[in-house]
């Protein structure tokens, strides 16, 4: 459904402007979406300065900057901070990216950090992404065959294994899925994206042998079409991927075996 | 006592009002407000032709309505709608066939559905004063 208003209880309110760190003479500003579970209070937009000559470049760097200089409290998800495990996925600068890949100089003014949008939140810049796994698993994302099983490995042409390329790179940040409007509205039933990417990854993979089975489990209203290429997807993805166009790539396979 | 995190609503984080716009998002939205503008035109156009068949009288009446500075700011918007409608159709037409999609690409077709729903509508205009002969 679409909702354009925050619920009552997910509405922002001013929060606090901590102090500018002593000495400091290149500072940065980063507003910052906090909410704990712990206050009972709403969500609110903390300001932080940063000294950017002691911090690191990206804003991943700068975000562990003030939880090791100002506040400690400040929770967010990160890993491996070269933007392969896709724990860092949140809204900066009005675009969902990883925080790990992304410069703070690509940035002009105050720098605008929120977690991934509309999805509860489970503390400050981490999301719950139950649903979104969930998603995933539906689409039963591994091999599937009949055949009996090869003696040694299941063989593929180097043509067949180039159709990967540009969909097993996916990391399953959510940054697509959480950018699409469709999904915002329709996030319960829709899989988005990231999940319908995956799906794609399957379908078009030679030794795969359910691509039948794999469709009829997209034919619906919701799953699959709901996606009215908007394109913020492909815009967004840090990995430089086009969800768009393996989804539009699945909306042919539907068609074509019709025909 | 604060209730216990399992127990406490959790908030949506905020998505329209942070996302900073694309020209993506935008004609996309756009193809859906000028698909709902055009039921709207379409009444005008059916208002017109049951003038037409209804009396010389009410269709100068009409005339007059359409006719007046409002009336043709309508159809001028009404032009532009079907324009940017028809624009955007065709870029949907050409990304079902699977290509276009790279984003770059999207991002030019997108606007080069405004340059041409403009472009159009004024075209249509022109000739139509011009046919009109004022």
């Amino acid at each position: 459904m679409v909702e354009l208003t925050l619920p009552k209880n997910s509405q922002i309110r001013q929060g606090k402007t901590w102090p500018k760190p002593e000495g400091a003479t290149n500072l940065r500003e980063y507003r910052i979406y906090r909410w704990s579970p712990d206050d009972g209070e709403n969500p609110s937009i903390d300001t932080y300065f940063v000294d950017m000559d002691d911090c690191g470049p990206m804003v991943l760097d700068a975000l562990l900057w003030i939880k090791n200089n100002i506040d400690p409290t400040l929770t967010l998800r990160r890993s491996c901070r070269e933007g392969i495990c896709g724990s860092c996925a949140m809204n900066i600068d009005g675009s969902n990216t990883l925080a790990c890949t992304k410069g703070c100089d690509d940035i002009s003014g105050a720098i605008k950090i929120y977690p991934l949008p509309h999805m509860q939140v489970v503390k400050d810049l981490v999301p719950d992404l139950t649903n979104f796994y969930a998603q995933h698993r539906s689409i039963e994302p591994w091999l599937k065959t009949v055949s009996p099983e090869p003696a040694k490995e299941w063989l593929q042409s180097h043509d067949d294994r180039a159709k990967l390329d540009g969909l097993y790179e996916c990391i399953l940040c959510a940054c697509c899925s959480t950018s699409c409007p469709s999904y915002w509205w329709n996030g319960d039933r829709y899989l988005g994206p990231a999940t319908l990417l995956q799906a794609y990854r399957w379908l078009i993979d030679s030794r795969d042998e359910a691509t039948g089975e794999r469709l009829d489990n997209l034919e619906d209203p919701f799953r699959l079409y709901r996606c009215h290429t908007i394109m913020n997807c492909a815009q967004t993805c840090p990995k430089g991927l086009n969800p768009a166009k393996a989804i539009a790539e699945i909306k042919k396979m539907m068609v074509e075996r019709r025909v | 006592m604060s209730k216990s995190p399992a127990t406490q609503a959790r908030p949506l984080s905020p998505h329209l009002t942070i996302y900073k716009p694309l020209i993506t998002m935008t004609m996309s939205i756009i193809h859906r407000i000028t698909g709902g503008a055009l039921y709207f035109g379409t009444l005008l156009v059916a208002f017109w032709l049951i003038a037409a068949a209804t009396s010389e009288q009410y269709f100068d009446f009409v005339s007059w309505v359409f006719g007046s500075w409002i009336g043709r700011l309508i159809l001028f918007g009404y032009t532009w709608a079907l324009m940017q409608h028809l624009m955007g159709g065709i870029r949907h037409l050409i990304w079902d066939t699977g290509v276009g999609l790279e984003k770059r690409t999207a991002s030019k077709i997108a606007w080069a559905t405004v340059i041409a729903s403009v472009a159009l509508t004024v075209l249509i205009w022109v000739a139509g004063y011009m046919a009109r002969g004022m």
